[in-house]
């Protein structure tokens, strides 16, 4: 319609439903509970138009598809949209996580009911432009511009602390971001335009790689988060309300793996080869001290941030690992963290609406009266742990054979993480889970309600189903992936042969 | 030598401005202070007018009075931004200068006058009409800043922007005079010819003081001193004017002067600019941060945002001048929108001054208070709106041509102002309501609208603004 395609459907989608919802007047519950339907519906038919989107993708075809394209801001700075198998599966994984935060805040949100679910649809419109963007100052403003909504989400909504954890994960991520901007400055004065299958396929000094891949790294690495740009995540995790935890933990840390595997690893190949080591040392420093952080944590929510940490090194490390297995399990890993820890932190948010305390030391011996919620947990913690049979293993294994391929010590540490993980996860389940239920305040605790199973058991659903069928994440991905890691590989060839020509 | 009419056609908008302020001054003598309210509003249209007369084909470049005064496509873009800028104030002011009881006629008169001298100084092609229109656009200012007589910070305002006023056309002056000496003649035009062998001492020293003075005007680090005295104390709407129309005008002027007469002096000239843009991005983020009056606050805001324009001058190319363009069109809508809100909000009798008093307006004005925070996100440059823009087209042609440090300060220290910013809009969503506000009239509100919904919409239609910019920049060079 109007010559715009289906993505800008999808970006414009929760657009509409948000203008909808502030056309509606006042502030009483009749006008709430409207807004809330407003925002279900809305996005169910954003997952749904995707699910088209995803029928119309064709998986054998490794370049970008879904194509669009106007001129924007000049004839070389374009309004280009497309995806390809790297990024289809984050659209998705975006649309499908959020009824789930619209759900999660059903009862849990009663002041500015409107301005939440607006400030939650104009965030999906930004993520979703972030992975379908096709040019990099329009993938900069949908990257950025999702800090304004996720700010007001953590300032209005958060907790106690939220004013410093909202300044923090703004002024933290801004800086990183901005010199990225520079970068792309650069960039556009060497290739003479923003488009970013035209920049894939240009050849920038390796000298100049070097400068652009850091600052590309600094804006990602913060976003990640990596050690030891980390320390933004927990206090957002913490104060944010539990749909910004599920959006931050599942979709927006994802950019920051999206944005490795879209510009730095094939756009600076040379850069990436130099830097690996950089980022596997500090994959492992993350994998293993924030594994020993989060055993020591006495907040659910904030054990829960740092083992997001823990499972982002693993990412990163698949990434660089730079093969084939290694970059197919790292956007495993990350479509699976989506699921499982936007899953824990539902989980958290469930007993947080009962009691309101995140405080580990307050819970205890809950199976006893909530053996549904108990089981739901069990299963999600088991596959933070990465249990096989559970998605979480998928992409941990994956990962670290990759690694394994590019630098055997490498794999060794990491591979203690997840002993590690194990450790903590079980840890945090015993104290909350098992004991015996001995404090009053719990003595009458609900177990989950109707709206809480409809919540959790579609995402215990795909964590086992995932768990043991990985294809159809792994085949979506393959296709592109494998063009990817081949490019990679000529460039690098190529700068060799160079590099012998000239001795 | 042209004829009469050509003349007329190229100095049409000044024409109407001289004669509709001559006319307005006569009215307001015979009426006495009675007929303020049609006053004003025949001042507006009268404004209105000349910036529609700015869009009558008028084709190239006009160069009349002896090569004084030069109508271009670069000198009809930014009399369109004072324009707007004055018109906007004046329509800002109505509603506040009646409640202060301070509306005189003179007032609208003086603004008239003021921005006829903004259009002289937009159009001077030499040194003679830079300081006509730049004295006379200054005098007005003057007044208008102690317009409140018998306020004493206004009085204080006023006579403090006069006394260092005066100063720096001294230094312009002085600087003019050793041009004129070292290069014979005045013009522009003749100037970068006589500079083009290299310059000698002499001409360096013309130039630091020129650029001084005009950056006195432009309230650019190291002579910004007065800026936060006279924004707090002037009126809130004269403070919207300064903060919007002149500085149309003196950053007009500058990169006119620079890129027409200074090519030959290029290191030296660069040297100075990186130094005050450096120096007012720095000032600008970092002493705003303990501002509790908006009014001042908004002062360093405007000295950053001063800033972050030059850095678009420093490389002195075409594509530079373009983002300075469009930076100086952004600013000017966020100026003018931010003006708007804080007039618009009263509590009681009193208008809002301190950031402490917006506290809790998301829930008493949700509309406004989230107009306002847009304007702050737009300010601190936030994608995706306007103000991210404004920053996209001053640092890429900076990265272009290879001055990455100033970049990367730039963007640092932009992030050390967006802490303020989002200060601003904590105290509006995050803290508890204070007290009620009491509504305004519709013109205000109306502004607010306009210049939000440009703000928060540029992206999607970008077009209009960038290629009036663009053709303006071309003709420049």
């Amino acid at each position: 319609m109007f010559g715009f395609g289906i993505l800008s459907g999808l970006i414009l989608l929760p657009l509409v439903g948000a203008a909808f919802i502030l056309a509606l007047r006042g502030d009483s519950a009749p006008v709430q509970n409207n807004a809330r339907w407003a925002a279900i519906i809305t996005t169910l038919a954003t997952f749904i138009l995707s699910l088209v989107a995803w029928n119309r993708f064709d998986i054998a075809n490794p370049g970008f598809q879904l194509l669009e394209q106007r001129t924007w801001l000049s004839e070389t700075i374009l309004y280009k949209l497309g995806v390809d198998g790297i990024s289809m599966p984050f659209i998705l994984l975006t649309t499908f996580l959020m009824p789930f935060c619209i759900l999660a805040s059903w009862h849990s949100i009663e002041t500015r009911v409107r301005e939440y679910m607006i400030a939650f649809l104009v965030l999906e419109t930004l993520m979703i432009g972030v992975f379908a963007a096709l040019d990099v100052v329009l993938f900069y403003v949908f990257f950025e511009g999702g800090l304004i909504p996720m700010f007001l989400i953590i300032g209005i909504w958060g907790g106690k602390r939220r004013i410093y954890a909202s300044f923090k994960f703004f002024l933290y991520t801004l800086a990183g971001s901005l010199l990225m901007l520079l970068a792309i400055f650069v960039m556009y004065g060497v290739a003479g335009t923003t488009d970013i299958t035209v920049l894939l396929k240009t050849h920038f000094d390796p000298s100049i790689q070097k400068y652009l891949w850091l600052a590309f790294f600094a804006s990602f690495a913060v976003k990640m988060p990596m050690w030891p740009v980390h320390t933004w995540l927990p206090d957002a995790h913490v104060e944010a309300p539990t749909a910004g935890s599920v959006i931050l933990a599942g979709i927006l840390l994802k950019m920051g793996g999206y944005g490795f595997l879209r510009f730095s690893v094939p756009m600076f190949p040379d850069a990436s080869q130099y830097f690996a080591p950089l980022v596997f040392t500090l994959s492992v420093i993350a994998i293993i001290y924030t594994s020993l952080v989060a055993l020591v944590q006495e907040d659910i929510k904030k054990l829960i941030a740092y083992s997001s940490v823990a499972h982002m090194g693993f990412v990163t490390m698949g990434i660089f690992a730079l093969n084939q297995q290694g970059v197919q399990g790292a956007v495993f890993q990350m479509v699976s963290h989506g699921l499982v820890s936007g899953a824990l932190f539902l989980c958290v948010g469930v007993v947080y609406d009962r009691m309101h305390t995140r405080e580990i030391a307050a819970y205890g011996g809950l199976v006893n009266r909530m053996p549904l919620y108990a089981v739901a947990m069990l299963i999600f913690t088991m596959a933070n742990v990465g249990l096989p049979g559970t998605s979480g293993f998928v992409g941990e294994f994956l990962t670290l054979m990759g690694a394994y391929k590019a630098n055997t010590w490498v794999a060794f540490f990491a591979t203690t993480g997840v002993i590690l993980s194990a450790a903590y996860a079980l840890y945090l389940y015993r104290r909350v889970i098992f004991g015996v239920l001995d404090k009053p305040s719990l003595a009458d605790i609900q177990d989950l309600d109707r709206r809480e199973l409809v919540l959790l058991v579609p995402l215990v659903v795909l964590t086992i189903y995932y768990g043991v069928q990985p294809g159809p994440i792994l085949d979506a991905c393959a296709a592109s992936v494998a063009l990817l890691v081949k490019n990679f590989d000529a460039a690098i060839a190529a700068t060799k042969t160079a590099a012998l020509a000239l001795n | 030598m042209n004829s009469l009419s050509f003349e007329l056609a190229h100095t049409l908008p000044e024409l109407i401005l001289v004669c509709g302020a001559l006319l307005l001054l006569m009215m307001g003598a015979y009426k006495g202070t009675k007929g303020d309210w049609i006053i004003s509003e025949l001042a507006i249209a009268i404004l209105g007018i000349a910036f529609l007369t700015l869009f009558t084909k008028l084709d190239g470049k006009a160069l009349i009075w002896d090569g004084a005064f030069v109508d271009d496509a670069y000198a009809r873009f930014m009399k369109g931004l004072a324009l707007v800028g004055a018109l906007v104030s004046l329509l800002l002011s109505r509603e506040y200068m009646a409640r202060e009881k301070i509306d005189q006629f003179e007032f609208p008169v003086l603004i008239l006058l003021s921005t006829t001298g903004m259009l002289m100084l937009i159009s001077a092609q030499n040194l003679i009409g830079l300081y006509l229109g730049l004295e006379l656009m200054s005098l007005a200012l003057y007044v208008v800043a102690a317009f409140h007589r018998d306020n004493v910070r206004a009085s204080e305002a006023g006579l403090k922007y006069f006394v260092l006023g005066s100063l720096s056309s001294g230094m312009l002056l002085y600087g003019s005079s050793l041009l004129y000496g070292f290069a014979g003649t005045v013009s522009f035009v003749g100037i970068a010819e006589a500079l083009k062998g290299g310059p000698s001492i002499g001409v360096i020293f013309a130039l630091v003081f020129v650029l001084a003075g005009l950056a006195f005007k432009m309230s650019m680090v190291p002579f910004h001193m007065w800026t936060p005295d006279v924004y707090e104390g002037a009126p809130t709407p004269v403070t919207a004017f300064f903060a919007s129309a002149p500085k149309m005008a003196a950053v007009a002027i500058t990169v006119r002067i620079i890129i027409t007469a200074f090519p030959g002096v290029m290191m030296q000239w660069q040297q100075i600019i990186v130094f005050i843009a450096l120096l007012s991005m720095a000032l600008g983020s970092f002493a705003a941060i303990g501002q509790t009056n908006l009014k001042r606050l908004m002062a360093y805001s405007s000295i950053g945002h001063m800033g972050f324009a030059m850095v678009g001058l420093v490389p002195g190319t075409q594509a530079g001048v373009y983002g300075v363009l469009v930076y100086m069109a952004i600013y000017l809508t966020m100026t003018l929108g931010t003006f708007a809100a804080l007039l618009s909000m009263r509590i009681g009798d009193r208008y809002v001054e301190n950031i402490a008093d917006l506290a809790g307006l998301s829930r008493s004005r949700g509309t406004m208070a989230f107009f306002v925070a847009m304007m702050m996100f737009s300010l601190a440059g936030i994608p995706p709106l306007a103000g991210f823009f404004a920053k996209l087209y001053v640092f890429q042609p900076a990265i272009q041509a290879g001055f990455y440090w100033l970049a990367v300060i730039g963007v640092l220290l932009s992030v050390v102002s967006t802490f303020y910013y989002l200060r601003i809009v904590k105290v509006i969503y995050f803290d508890e309501p204070a007290e009620a506000f009491s509504p305004v009239h519709r013109e205000v509100t109306g502004v607010l609208w306009v210049a939000t919904m440009l703000v928060l919409l540029f992206w999607v239609w970008p077009a209009p603004i960038l290629d009036a910019a663009s053709a303006a920049a071309r003709s420049l060079f």
